[in-house]
């Protein structure tokens, strides 16, 4: 009898942590700013007065427009997946106070695929049951091909903020916000060769990421036609990324002029370290993955000095609009925002501005919205925080042109 | 009529639940009452069951704990997805594409088990398992590194990078190293599934209750005294283990028809995922090949039905599978259960009325 009653005490237990759990979150924010609280409050009167609209049935102010988005926000890869999600909610709470799209409230909704296909998948049909019109989705490149392949079944329309990998949009009805790795390993290459910076390049890049092999592959391409030589090109995997001597040392030993890094900044903290430990200085060159680099824990930001890196965004560019997405991204969640929340609030406007573009309605079907968005998309130019006057093509590649930043004392320098 | 027999009666059992679930699944779907999440989890369904009741019989039967069995769904689902990439424009007839695809997994995953097994099964307990672990990372890591493109000169093969393969302008990259395959043809379905289900528990039935079976429930049981009555010892697990190795391939084959993309990750093809499976396994009870089915089941089902917990749904997860541990394995959880089980009181009442 001891044990039914412990294991029904445990279930109890169970659920009062699954009640606490869900008022958390508001408690902290409370607790933060009064504001960012109020505004959340604010949302969710918003949100829910549209709920109501659509459960009586009047759509007074247009009805509302459904959008899922899709990311990771548990596991290994979570930090993208929250940047992306808060950064949509932001978005879409700024949009829903300024009136809406076309009159219609947007409600958005947040999956968590635990970076993996299947999930991803999982992710999607439980979004299309909660009725999802668009997909803002998924962060991720694998589990977006994954997605991709459904919601093209279902002629959806599909933005993904982040989904870099060539056959992550490979269906016409999906989209990108962010640059395809083999853009950025073209782009890299030839800035490099044009502004004459380098010759003699090594490469470290993660054989086990998609992002990093893409952008290696076609760089190696690249370089051949910029007249720029690879001495050296050194992979590790994701189970092998906390001690890179042996690469180093391999860079070192080729002569290598520049080192280029096509990773996420965690690994190249390290890297920087570590040649900084056996004295080799030469230039380090990066992609947008190494964005965050300055903000690493522990990490002297005095190594980060004179590394180049080609970005979309850098949250302490002093234009308008970075400005006040960074201002308010700190205000509601306490961090600044990376370059994947600037993806993703890009995602939403652009949602917004096909959407009117199209003039879609909340009672049109997810196929015909797609079908007015797809030609929608290609018509409309956005100035964005991820770019300005970026355009798209019908093979779903958006058009606009990295921006190189250096590193100086300790902040980024328009190059 | 004849009387069955109760092993008979368990099977049809089995059999009968798995058929009843497939004919309400389709009720639901053909009259439009089936959530767009639960159409998609059911092919996935179908893959952890025939995992579960594969690895009961090296488990549950043949009393060895393997912790690779994630190895060969790998080998499997990556030779049928290569073969269905290949051939997607000249089958063009799905399910054919699919049958031969999954004898080729299949075959592919039954020889890695053999040439696997004879070295591994030398070794009995923690060694095997250990031993076992190791193997499953060696497939998994393998996979990642193989580069494969076919043009119009054939297959070309590194292990180095896509552009070492030196191919053609027509050429198409098949297996990119790390980045796996994509765009294999989503061939398989919930029917498909389901009759992989059914050929699975008919031939791990079978093979238990046969001649075959019961030598390997000797080995399992004693060891010593199976080999004094002149049971070929190495001969039957190498059997028990291959054909388990084999069942997984055909898992992964269903499982890679049924995503555009196949990477080889820890999380679906490495130990996490071989755990999963031994979870599925314990948790239904070792040897019991109907409750690995409903394990499976259940535990692929709770996390999606806890969406609505946001983020607290893993720990909830976590908690529900130490509480049916607790509940289906601890002593005096058993003990308690036998009290206060319908079955026994009604016996109970039996033997008072005798």
């Amino acid at each position: 009898m001891k044990k039914l009653l412990s294991l029904a005490m445990a279930t109890i237990l169970a659920f009062s942590v699954a009640a606490c759990g869900s008022k958390a979150p508001a408690d902290t924010e409370e607790t933060t700013t009064g504001e960012a609280a109020e505004t959340t409050e604010g949302a969710e009167t918003d949100s829910e007065g549209a709920e109501d609209t659509e459960g009586t049935g009047t759509a007074a102010e247009g009805g509302v427009l459904k959008i899922g988005g899709i990311g990771p926000i548990t596991g290994g890869a979570a930090v993208y997946g929250m940047a992306v999600m808060n950064a949509a909610n932001l978005a879409v709470d700024e949009i829903n106070a300024a009136g809406g799209i076309n009159g219609m409230q947007v409600e958005f909704q947040f999956e968590d695929d635990e970076h993996d296909a299947e999930k991803s998948v999982n992710a999607y049909n439980t979004l299309k049951d909660w009725g999802m019109q668009v997909l803002m989705g998924t962060v991720t490149s694998t589990p977006c091909t994954a997605v991709v392949a459904k919601s093209a079944e279902d002629n959806m329309f599909h933005l993904t903020p982040s989904g870099s990998a060539v056959e992550s949009i490979a269906q016409p009805n999906a989209f990108r916000v962010c640059f395809s790795d083999p853009n950025q390993g073209a782009a890299s290459a030839q800035y490099i060769g044009e502004n004459g910076i380098a010759t003699k390049v090594a490469v470290i890049y993660d054989s086990s990421d998609v992002y990093s092999t893409g952008i290696y592959e076609k760089f190696s391409a690249e370089a051949a036609n910029q007249g720029i030589e690879i001495v050296a090109a050194e992979a590790f995997t994701a189970d092998s990324k906390t001690d890179f001597s042996v690469q180093l040392q391999k860079a070192k030993e080729a002569a290598a002029e520049l080192v280029f890094l096509p990773i996420y900044y965690t690994e190249a903290s390290i890297i920087l370290t570590q040649a900084n430990g056996m004295g080799f200085e030469p230039i380090f060159f990066g992609c947008d993955g190494l964005d965050g680099i300055l903000a690493v824990d522990n990490f002297d930001t005095a190594l980060a000095e004179g590394v180049m890196l080609l970005t979309p965004f850098a949250a302490d560019a002093d234009d308008e609009a970075t400005k006040s997405f960074v201002t308010a991204y700190q205000e509601a969640y306490g961090e600044i925002p990376n370059q994947f929340a600037a993806d993703a609030y890009d995602a939403i406007y652009i949602i917004k501005a096909a959407a009117e573009q199209a003039g879609v309605t909340a009672d049109m079907s997810v196929s015909d919205m797609c079908e007015a968005m797809k030609v929608a998309m290609t018509q409309i130019t956005v100035d964005g925080l991820t770019g300005t006057g970026i355009t798209w093509s019908e093979d779903g590649e958006p058009s606009k042109s990295p921006k190189a930043v250096v590193i100086t004392d300790g902040a980024y320098a328009a190059q | 009529m004849k009387k069955l027999s109760k092993n008979t009666k368990s099977n049809l059992i089995t059999y009968g639940i798995v058929i009843l679930a497939y004919i309400f699944c389709e009720i639901f779907m053909r009259t439009g009452h089936m959530s767009s999440l639960m159409k998609g989890i059911l092919v996935p369904l179908c893959v952890y069951v025939i995992l579960a009741v594969s690895l009961n019989l090296t488990v549950g039967i043949l009393g060895e704990l393997s912790l690779g069995h994630a190895g060969f769904m790998c080998v499997g689902a990556f030779a049928g997805a290569v073969f269905s990439k290949c051939t997607a424009e000249i089958i063009s007839v799905p399910t054919v594409r699919f049958i031969i695809a999954l004898l080729i997994g299949v075959a592919c995953a039954g020889i890695c088990g053999v040439l696997i097994g004879i070295p591994v099964l030398r070794l009995r307990g923690d060694y095997l398992a250990i031993v076992t672990l190791a193997f499953g990372e060696i497939i998994k890591n393998l996979v990642n590194v193989v580069y494969l493109g076919l043009d119009s000169n054939g297959f070309h093969f590194s292990m180095k990078d896509a552009m070492s393969l030196g191919m053609e302008p027509d050429g198409v990259v098949i297996i990119k190293g790390a980045q796996g395959i994509t765009g294999t043809p989503t061939d398989s379905n919930f029917t498909i599934g389901i009759i992989l289900v059914l050929l699975t528990l008919f031939i791990v039935i079978n093979l238990v209750h046969s001649r075959t079976g019961r030598a390997i429930m000797a080995i399992r049981d004693n060891r010593i005294a199976a080999e004094s009555i002149g049971i070929n010892i190495t001969k039957y697990k190498i059997l028990a283990f291959s054909v388990s190795a084999a069942l997984s391939g055909a898992a992964g084959v269903l499982y890679a028809h049924n995503l555009s993309t196949l990477t080889a990750l820890p999380k679906n093809f490495g130990y996490n995922m071989s755990i999963m499976i031994l979870v599925f396994v314990v948790l239904g009870g070792i040897g019991s090949i109907r409750g690995s089915m409903i394990a499976a089941v259940v535990l692929t089902l709770l996390p999606e039905l806890l969406r609505s917990l946001n983020e607290y749904r893993m720990l909830i997860y976590a908690v529900v599978l130490i509480a049916t541990m607790i509940f289906t394995w601890s002593p005096k959880a058993i003990s308690l259960r036998e009290r206060y089980s319908p079955a026994k009181l009604f016996h109970k009442e039996e033997k008072e009325v005798q």
